[in-house]
């Protein structure tokens, strides 16, 4: 039988490493622009105006004087696409209604507009922080759902807690690494933490524990059947047993999201992006660390060194 | 097999109801045109409307239109916050100016518009599809105070045209608002001292007072409004005008062609607006009244004759210019001005290319699934795969039946569901897999299979089902609607395939392993053993 399970220090060592890189991405995001993530106007309040204009003659510039003649010194403004596109995406300060038509004529004057391939948005600050509270709410409400429902899984089986606390250790694995990803993201090509990404989040969470348990239920399963084996075989055993169904259902939404990915519309791509690192540190996180966990726990492995010497009747025998 | 069998007929009538209500203009009725001869009872061109006893009322409607959001096919989002401080109106006064609201906008003539009170102090305004957003907004926001305003004391009615006066309802307006103003600055400072790492709060509370104390300097006749100049008052007396009548008197407007071919303007009055209005209007035959909106004076007509009922504006108007001083008048004053505190407008075509791309990319990730299922699980494969396509029609049928709108976000929900809809199936194969290679016949493995499974299946749903409604609940934020979006697409594909993946797969197995059976029964293979 091929052993998964034994070469688990790898496992902790490739997690931690990608871990590290992402917190060192970070903080030098942190001490270069002052936040880790980039946060969208959902949040912060706000304008953005995506600019699609018929002719060349706009240019960094001339759209930035533009916003300076409203009181708008700081308007971020990026090309979109190839240069003969002539698309252009500003983020400034929150803009009135009055206000916004007034730039976007001046706007036009520069080259003209074509306003049925432009759009934008403006969220007033008051708005933005009531997305920031409920987002908040939501997390916290998630957390708590998810904890309960791990809870509930393993109400009636022996070493409860330390299913638990495994499978929400491997879920905090992937909201790291799905941060990290965003923070490299938002460093590389400007994406910014919006509503939508806390959804992929959310989303990611999910998926994550409900792998682990998967995985766990078949563990369970399995320690009666094999009674007298070695807790690490019979882990190991389970994580080939189900590997095939984790990896079929994983491709087939894989497929879903490669296809969007590839042919989809570009203001979806960053949500589905993110859904999709999601997915994939979810399923290698219930392998490749929920379950090798167990085994460190057991064999009273560092750290779990600290909790003490293991009792004298093991979990094999339960 | 009985079973079986009754189960498929109620599937493919389910499917085949599915498929027609997914199909673009589903219509059935058998309603008469003769019902529809009205104005405001327009034939309906989609949906199905059922009438038994011929009164022209359906006995069972429903509406089948698909509804698709701004970021598909473009158009205007607005959410309006109450420009006045809470508790200086009720909730009767938002609900009156989203009335109003909703009168301006359908004189826009745009669809599928929506306006909607948002909690206590909001409106939401949609307008898909608008053309113009610009002009929408604008006649969104107007706090159009129209008055009716005494002019007896004025000689040069004409210079007076276009010129911005000053009234006694504008004063009143003004010196309530600064009132209430006033006394909730007084709340917010006192909130600040307590509450010092509100910064938030503190800053409202810095501008509150500051404004505060600027009125308190100037006199409480000017308007709020610091930056506008100051309407003239009445050049004899020196005091504001008087206003007889606002817009609250009215009860309609329209522009008509008048008997010498002009345009004009006919309104009818309600019963308080004739009681103040008639005898005014009769102790001033003869004499000028102005028509004032927002200050400025509109038009001038002379008073011909005492009106308690309503009556004809006439002047050089244009056509335009009447049809817009009609609409004036008709959505008369906003109770409550508004504040636009969030807006998105969308391009009519940018949004088509996504759904075009979104489109592709669901069929090309379709295809490459049942194909994947067909190659790993081949006849079990096919009972999923043709599982999976009554899903996805069952779904889009859903859409249109509920109506869900469908933004971009919805359909990226929709996606992943069908990405997860075979999760189910595949852990039922899977376990009958292992069931076959354990020796048993195929029926127990098949059946196996499914009861197996079950449990795996419900909590890998449950699970994605509680934090679908956790995201759900956060979309109802109005800055996060679209997380909404994706939350219920996704909620209702992961419901339905509790359905598909085990009911219908099940049912459609059975069937095909009772015709197929002396082909399969040597060949493990072909059960994807």
């Amino acid at each position: 039988m091929y052993s998964l399970v034994q070469k688990r220090r790898w496992y902790y060592g490739f997690s931690l490493a990608i871990i590290a890189v992402g917190i060192v991405i970070m903080i030098y995001s942190l001490v270069t622009r002052g936040t880790a993530f980039e946060l969208s106007i959902d949040f912060k309040g706000g304008s953005i105006y995506e600019l699609k204009f018929t002719q060349p003659g706009a240019n960094e510039d001339n759209i930035r004087a533009v916003f300076a003649n409203y009181g708008d010194q700081t308007a971020t403004i990026q090309r979109l696409g190839a240069d003969t596109e002539n698309r252009w995406s500003v983020r400034a300060s929150f803009h009135e209604e009055t206000e916004k038509r007034k730039i976007l004529d001046d706007l036009n004057n520069l080259a003209p507009l074509d306003r049925s391939l432009s759009q934008d948005e403006s969220v007033s600050a008051t708005v933005g922080q009531e997305v920031t509270r409920a987002a908040l709410f939501a997390v916290l409400v998630a957390a708590l759902v998810v904890t309960s429902f791990i809870v509930l899984a393993f109400r009636s089986v022996p070493d409860a807690f330390r299913y638990g606390v495994c499978a929400i250790i491997a879920m905090i694995h992937d909201v790291l690494i799905v941060a990290a990803v965003q923070s490299v993201m938002g460093i590389v090509f400007k994406w910014e933490v919006d509503a939508l990404f806390l959804t992929a989040m959310l989303m990611v969470v999910g998926f994550s524990v409900q792998d682990t348990i998967v995985l766990f239920d078949r563990i369970r399963e399995n320690i009666p059947r094999h009674l007298g084996e070695p807790y690490e075989t019979i882990v190991n055993r389970s994580v080939l047993e189900t590997i095939h169904r984790t990896l079929t259902t994983q491709i087939s939404v894989f497929f879903v999201m490669i296809a969007i990915m590839l042919f989809g519309g570009a203001s979806i791509k960053q949500f589905v992006f993110i859904l999709f690192c999601g997915l994939v540190t979810g399923s290698y996180s219930s392998i490749f660390i929920a379950v090798p966990l167990l085994v460190s726990w057991e064999k009273r492995e560092f750290p779990f060194s600290l909790l003490g010497k293991k009792p004298e009747l093991t979990s094999v025998e339960a | 097999m009985r079973g079986h069998v009754r189960w498929l007929i109620l599937i493919l009538l389910l499917t085949g109801f599915a498929v027609w209500v997914s199909l673009p203009n589903t219509k059935l009725s058998n309603v008469t045109d003769s019902c529809y001869n009205t104005s405001d009872n327009l034939k309906p061109d989609q949906g199905i409307h059922l009438d038994f006893n011929d009164d022209c009322k359906d006995d069972f409607g429903l509406n089948v239109k698909q509804v698709f959001g701004l970021d598909i096919i473009g158009g205007l989002r607005v959410l309006l916050q109450a420009d006045l401080p809470a508790g200086s109106y009720t909730v009767e006064d938002l609900r009156n100016t989203s009335n109003n609201v909703s009168k301006r906008v359908n004189a826009l003539g745009v669809g599928e518009a929506t306006v909607q009170v948002q909690g206590s102090n909001r409106i939401l305004v949609e307008l898909p599809g608008v053309k113009d957003p610009q002009q929408a907004v604008d006649l969104i926001q107007k706090t159009a105070l129209l008055e009716f305003v005494d002019f007896s004391t004025v000689t040069n009615v004409s210079q007076y045209v276009g010129r911005k006066i000053l009234t006694d309802a504008q004063v009143q307006a003004d010196q309530s608002r600064a009132a209430a103003e006033a006394e909730s600055t007084a709340e917010v400072t006192q909130q600040a001292t307590v509450d010092v790492t509100a910064e938030a709060t503190q800053q409202t509370a810095a501008e509150a007072t500051a404004e505060a104390t600027q009125q308190a300097v100037v006199p409480a006749a000017t308007p709020v409004t610091p930056a506008e100049e100051p309407g003239v008052p009445d050049p004899t007396t020196g005091k504001p005008f008087h206003t007889v009548m606002t817009g609250s008197g009215l009860q309609s407007a329209a522009a008509q062609l008048d008997q010498s071919n002009k345009w004009a303007i006919r309104f009818e009055l309600t019963s308080e607006g004739g009681q103040v209005f008639g005898p005014f209007t009769g102790g001033a035959i003869g004499k000028p009244m102005a028509i004032v909106l927002d200050g400025i004076v509109l038009s001038a007509p002379t008073i011909q004759a005492r009106l308690d009922t309503g009556g004809t504006i006439t002047g050089n108007f244009s056509q335009d210019e009447a049809t817009t001083l009609a609409l004036q008048l008709r959505s008369g004053s906003l109770p409550i001005p508004l504040r636009v505190v969030s807006s998105q407008t969308v391009g009519a075509t940018l949004g088509q290319e996504s759904v075009n791309l979104s489109i592709r990319a669901g069929v090309v990730g379709v295809i490459i699934i049942l194909s994947f299922m067909l190659i790993n699980y081949r006849v079990p494969g096919i009972a999923a795969s043709l599982a999976l396509l009554v899903f996805i029609v069952l779904n889009l049928a859903m859409f249109k039946i509920i109506p869900i709108t469908l933004t971009l976000p919805a359909i990226v929900g929709f996606l992943i569901s069908i990405g997860t809809a075979v999760d189910g199936n595949i852990l039922i194969f899977e376990r009958m897999r292992e069931e076959m290679r354990a020796g048993k016949d195929m029926d127990t493995a098949v059946d196996e299979g499914f009861t197996r499974a079950w449990t795996s299946i419900r909590d890998s749903n449950l699970s994605t089902i509680l934090i679908s409604a956790v995201l759900f609940l956060f979309g109802q934020t109005p800055g996060a609607s679209q997380v909404s979006g994706f939350a219920l697409t996704l909620a209702i594909g992961l419901l339905l395939n509790l359905f598909t993946a085990i009911i219908v797969t099940r049912t459609f197995l059975h069937i095909i392993l009772a015709i197929t059976r002396g082909a399969i029964k040597d060949r493990h293979w072909l059960m994807g053993v």
